[in-house]
């Protein structure tokens, strides 16, 4: 799986090299460590967000916050952003397996009335 | 064999199956790939626990999760994210046959597990002993112990001593930490101390699976790194084969992703 190496000639392997060793592209250090940075910030962030009070939002904040520092651990420390495309499509197709699992289950356990009673004797004096 | 920035190993013999490196490698990767969705999905079925006890009782999660400490869950986090960054590095250093800076990161990393599994093993001994456990170990005492901030429990410390004085001597009642129902009583095992919500022990239930299972997964990926290391102390990679450290350390990647969806569903409820 070797890309040919982008426009950055300071960190990428030389042509020659490519092929032969399947190299392709490296993620520059200073990539990752902004990336680092920017997950540090936001784990101080969405704990900050419970200090404010808001309602049923606090989780969804919560987990959209978790979703965007996810992509960054996806894109760029696990070389997403630089692969074949199909390789994030394996991932996104989990996850949507997941979400449908999921959705299909929450579904189902709505539909549960545990407040009906059950009164078998009192259907029949009816008849 | 080993010398930084100059070093380059040579790459093991292609198998026969293999056309060319690189073809091994885009192999490699999607072999990789595939396994990790098998992990989300694995992951997915205790979300999907999750959520549906989260959406149907909302009031267990309320009650369960003031035990937990989303600061020590916080440094967590923390803790998984500079393990992946030095683990990223790792592998740029093995792309650039940096064999001292490889075997730095890949340390740095191992010791970012070593602290995770620490931190978790404090946090699940304080659950220990408060009897905050799954199922019918369940059996909150906290008011003896300083670390754990529980203000649903706190009102009622002295029923609590009273009833374990009375309930743990005879061993014929039931199983030690188990508080007596009171007669009549249909549901026996809820100590209803927090707040009125009942069933909490399936709080600590879903606590101790979901994070259980990822610090089995933390384990697993120590002892990849582990072996990484030994081998890069052997001096087996470099910028003509780094395919291991590659492919493991996107294992460890996913461990924390799936931390990072952890913390704020278990630890980060209000």
């Amino acid at each position: 799986m070797s890309e040919t190496p982008t426009a950055q000639p300071a960190e990428v392997l030389d042509a020659k090299h490519d092929d032969a060793h399947g190299v392709g592209h490296i993620v520059p250090v200073r990539v990752l460590l902004t990336v680092c940075v920017a997950l540090l910030v936001l784990t101080f962030v969405t704990v900050a967000a419970t200090w404010v009070d808001l309602g049923a939002l606090n989780i969804w904040l919560a987990l959209a916050i978790a979703t965007v520092k996810a992509s960054l651990v996806a894109l760029y420390f696990m070389h997403l952003r630089y692969d074949h495309p199909f390789h994030g499509l394996i991932l996104i197709a989990a996850l949507v397996f997941v979400m449908l699992f999921v959705s299909l289950a929450l579904l189902d356990t709505f539909q549960y009335q545990s407040d009906i009673q059950w009164e078998p004797a009192a259907a029949l004096e009816r008849r | 064999m080993a010398e930084s920035g100059t070093g380059e190993p040579h790459a093991p013999h292609l198998a026969h199956h293999f056309d060319t490196p690189a073809q091994r490698f885009g192999a490699g990767k999607l072999g990789m790939w595939i396994f990790l969705a098998t992990e989300i999905l694995l992951f997915g079925g205790l979300f999907c626990a999750y959520a549906v006890y989260r959406s149907n009782h909302p009031e267990i999660f309320e009650a369960g999760h003031v035990y937990l400490n989303k600061y020590l869950g916080g440094v967590n986090t923390l803790v998984l994210i500079l393990s992946s960054f030095t683990m990223a590095t790792g592998v740029y250093c093995a792309q650039r046959s940096l064999q001292t800076g490889l075997k730095v990161c890949l340390a740095l990393t191992l010791l970012g597990g070593c602290g995770f599994m620490s931190i978790k093993y404090v946090e699940y001994q304080e659950k220990w002993k408060h009897g905050l456990l799954w199922g019918t170990r369940y059996a909150p005492h906290v008011e003896e112990h300083d670390a754990a901030p529980a203000p649903p429990v706190a009102s009622a410390p002295a029923t609590q001593d009273a009833e374990e004085g009375s309930t743990i001597a005879p061993a014929a009642i039931g199983p030690r930490g188990l508080i007596l129902p009171e007669p009549g009583a249909d549901e026996p095992r809820q100590p209803k101390s927090e707040k009125g919500a009942k069933n909490v022990h399936i709080f600590f239930g879903i606590y101790f699976l979901m994070t259980g299972l990822h610090g089995l997964h933390v384990l697993a990926g120590m002892g990849v790194i582990a072996w990484l290391l030994v081998r890069a102390f052997k001096g087996h990679f470099g910028a003509a084969y780094f395919m291991p450290v590659d492919l493991g350390g996107l294992y460890w990647h996913l461990v924390d992703l799936i931390w990072i969806f952890l913390f704020p569903l278990l630890y980060l409820i209000t």
